[in-house]
């Protein structure tokens, strides 16, 4: 199965070593992948700010560079459901728009597409390590992201505790974080404590965003937690970078 | 536009309301209890997936021959011997109240709880032209003697703890005997011995309406405390007033809708009470009143039919969108500066008060869909706040600074050997500069992030750079683009 990976623009900036685990786990999962090199963002910034042209420009690059593959896939749950969202972009009465159903119907979430697509198990890894998820938003309610990190997260030897606000939305929300800084640290600190609450040390998630704003704010706190992107964790030990939430300026 | 909004200082109020530990302990019951609740009622039926895929279609259904269903209702309302008033907008429904009040001569009137009334802020106008307003609804009559707005389209007064209530009372009904205030029931016992003596002496009892039969012409309310049944069949006149868009075809249909309401809004099977009014009193009828009017406002509504806003008539007032919004849940309703906050105000709100002045509702949402996801109705609130958002963007309105910075990121986005190597090497300054401290406390212009988070560094380096030849996919842009 020949597979293009969507690396995303905050995987490829600030956290390039998901995008290898990306690399790697799909190769494991037995698809030959190509990483176009050109591409960027995929225009969710320009979209969700209602700026609809540069969104259109975006969308209309993806479209060139993720052309004739069998699947492409995201490691980030939030940019796949912008793909999703790229006939919709265009418009109705787009020459591309047939395209971009096309392009949106064999796009996926990479948990999603290792476990419905690939049945892919990884060896062995957590040593019951203890951690709790979160769901990202966009994953979650639009592409049904729920099950599949899971299940390779148990697969892989790792004990999930769930904690009761997996599914509320953490406030990074894109331009919102800083749009709005003081209601999405307050949205943070509800799911920091409620994370806390579960037990875990370790919070693991399907996108980068909300990763890099949970860390930021649970710094600030007495007792940080760690984050991880859930492809870190797929990935033996030495490969995984420091986890998120553990800097100390 | 006589729709008046404060929704300009959005930021500051919402500073202030994360700032208020009163409002903030209100708000934390708030999040657990309402969602919760909806959510244990609608495991308990198994259809209600099927049912809100009904009632969307049906509310949809209802739009496209509004016409004609407005037209039944009002034929069937003159049948039953009650009068229908059109109301084009804000002012021309309060003239018309204010007409029916004097009519009757009425010095005193009861309201039930309505949502429309307060968005024609029908109470004040009343009041100016000496008509006192007394509010039945136990949070509506708080929130009125706070002069306040309601803070929550369901639940009034849901901003209070009862220690606020106690003292509000307090100052409004006197000390005499050393009242215990202590507990929500002796609260409530205090407010309904004060409300009984309005009851009795009202002239006039203007209500809302959930729905609006065109089969049968009744109006339908739904309440918990029995407030509305009393405003509306004790004085002589009753007047209902709703939105033109409250209309439904048939009976049928009402308890298609009613079923879906009371679980999204309390997680109630149904409301405790639930009262179809049908004309005035009839000469068998051993209660009622004597004279009933429907006024149907449009207020912007119409407007909204045929646009990229016209699912938002489809909203039944349920509130779920509010219980389970996160921003909500943070900053209250009065942060919000309409006296329709939450996702649902956030929509149309701007469409009756002009997006000039509101450009911070849509904005201010992280889009994570769970207002969507419960709406009763399906209506499909981020992607209606994203229209907002091009329209804001279209106008030029909201901050320049961010168009600059989106405009930036686009031209570079566009420009994929310029955008890497930009971002190799920005990401290697960024890493170099925290070194092994592994994040920033502050960063050059980047306040809005740092103020309250650090910012974790970047690992160093780009993905796409750091890849080898073969990975690369040889696409004609990609050819171009080395």
């Amino acid at each position: 199965m020949r597979v293009a990976l969507l690396v995303s623009c905050l995987v490829d900036g600030l956290r390039p070593s998901v995008g290898a685990a990306a690399l790697k786990l799909l190769r494991a999962a037995g698809c030959t992948v190509v990483v176009p090199r050109a591409q960027t963002c995929c225009g969710q910034p320009a979209w969700n700010s209602g700026d609809r042209a540069t969104a259109r420009t975006l969308a209309l690059r993806v479209l060139d560079q993720f052309a004739g593959v069998d699947a492409v896939v995201v490691p980030s749950g939030s940019c796949a459901g912008m793909v999703h969202q790229l006939p919709e972009v265009l418009g109705a009465s787009h020459p591309r728009r047939a395209e971009a159903e096309a392009l949106a119907a064999r796009c996926y979430e990479i948990t999603t597409f290792l476990v419905e697509q690939r049945d892919y198990h990884p060896g062995p890894l957590g040593q019951g390590q203890t951690l709790t998820y979160h769901d990202s938003c966009a994953g979650l309610r639009e592409l049904g992201v729920k099950t599949a990190p899971r299940i390779l997260l148990e697969r892989a030897g790792y004990i999930l505790v769930e904690m009761a606000q997996a599914e509320t939305c953490c406030g990074f929300g894109g331009t919102f974080c800083v749009k709005y800084p003081e209601i999405s640290v307050a949205m943070a600190d509800e799911k920091l404590a409620s994370a806390g609450q579960a037990g875990a040390s370790l919070v693991v998630g399907g996108d980068v965003g909300c990763l890099l704003h949970l860390a930021g704010r649970s710094e600030r706190s007495v007792a940080p937690l760690a984050f991880r992107h859930v492809l870190e964790l797929l990935v033996p030990e030495r490969e995984q970078p420091r986890a998120l939430g553990q800097g100390t300026p | 536009m006589s729709f008046r909004v404060d929704s300009q200082d959005f930021i500051a109020r919402s500073s202030d309301a994360l700032e208020d530990a009163p409002l903030q302990s209100a708000l934390g019951k708030l999040r657990m209890g309402l969602s919760l609740r909806r959510r244990e009622a609608v495991a308990a039926l198994p259809e209600f997936e099927a049912l809100r895929d009904e009632a969307a279609a049906l509310r949809d259904y209802t739009l496209a021959t509004l016409d004609q269903q407005l037209e039944a209702f009002e034929a069937q309302v003159r049948a039953r011997g009650g009068e229908v008033h059109w109301a084009p907008d804000a002012e021309a429904a309060r003239r018309i109240i204010l007409e029916l009040c004097q009519r009757y001569g009425a010095k005193k009137v009861l309201k039930g709880k309505s949502m429309v009334t307060e968005e024609l802020e029908l109470n004040e106008h009343l009041e100016a032209q000496g008509i006192r307003c007394v509010e039945t609804d136990l949070g509506e009559y708080i929130v009125q003697l706070r002069r306040e707005r309601p803070s929550h389209i369901v639940a009034p007064a849901i901003h209070l703890r009862k220690e606020d209530v106690a003292e509000s009372f307090a100052e409004h009904h006197g000390d005499a005997g050393g009242r215990d205030r202590s507990t929500a029931e002796a609260l409530m016992a205090e407010a309904r011995a004060e409300l009984r003596a309005h009851f009795l002496s009202a002239d006039v009892g203007i209500t809302g309406a959930n729905f609006a039969i065109a089969e049968t012409g009744s109006t339908v309310i739904v309440t918990n405390e029995g407030n509305g049944d009393l405003t509306q069949s004790l004085p002589k006149v009753h007047i209902a007033v709703t939105g033109i868009e409250k209309v439904v075809p048939t009976l049928e249909d009402a308890s298609t809708l009613l079923r879906v309401l009371a679980r999204s809004a309390t997680g109630q099977e149904a409301s405790v009470y639930t009262t179809f009014s049908t004309g005035p009193r009839r000469p068998e009828d051993p209660d009622g009143p004597e004279a009933y009017h429907v006024v149907l406002v449009d207020n912007g509504r119409s407007a909204m039919l045929g646009t990229e806003f016209e699912a938002m008539l489809r909203c039944i007032r349920c509130g779920a969108c509010l219980n389970h919004c996160p921003v909500y849940g943070q900053v209250g309703g009065h942060a919000y500066g309409s006296v329709y906050p939450g996702p649902m105000g956030a929509v149309l709100t701007p469409q009756l008060a002009g997006l000039d002045q509101t450009v911070h509702l849509p904005t201010a949402s992280t889009f994570c869909g769970a207002c969507a996801a419960v709406c009763p109705v399906k209506i499909p609130l981020p992607t209606l706040l994203r229209q907002w958002r091009q329209r804001a963007h279209e106008a030029e309105l909201g901050g320049t600074k961010a168009r600059w910075l989106l405009a930036l990121w686009g031209f570079f986005a566009a420009r994929p050997r310029l955008y890497h190597a930009g971002l190799r090497l920005g990401t290697r300054v960024l890493a170099g500069l925290a070194g092994p401290r592994g994040s920033f406390r502050r960063l050059v212009g980047g306040q809005a992030w740092t103020a309250k988070r650090n910012f974790p560094a970047p690992e160093g380096g780009s993905f796409i750079a750091s890849l080898s030849q073969e990975t690369f996919s040889p696409t004609a842009e990609d050819r171009s683009a080395r």
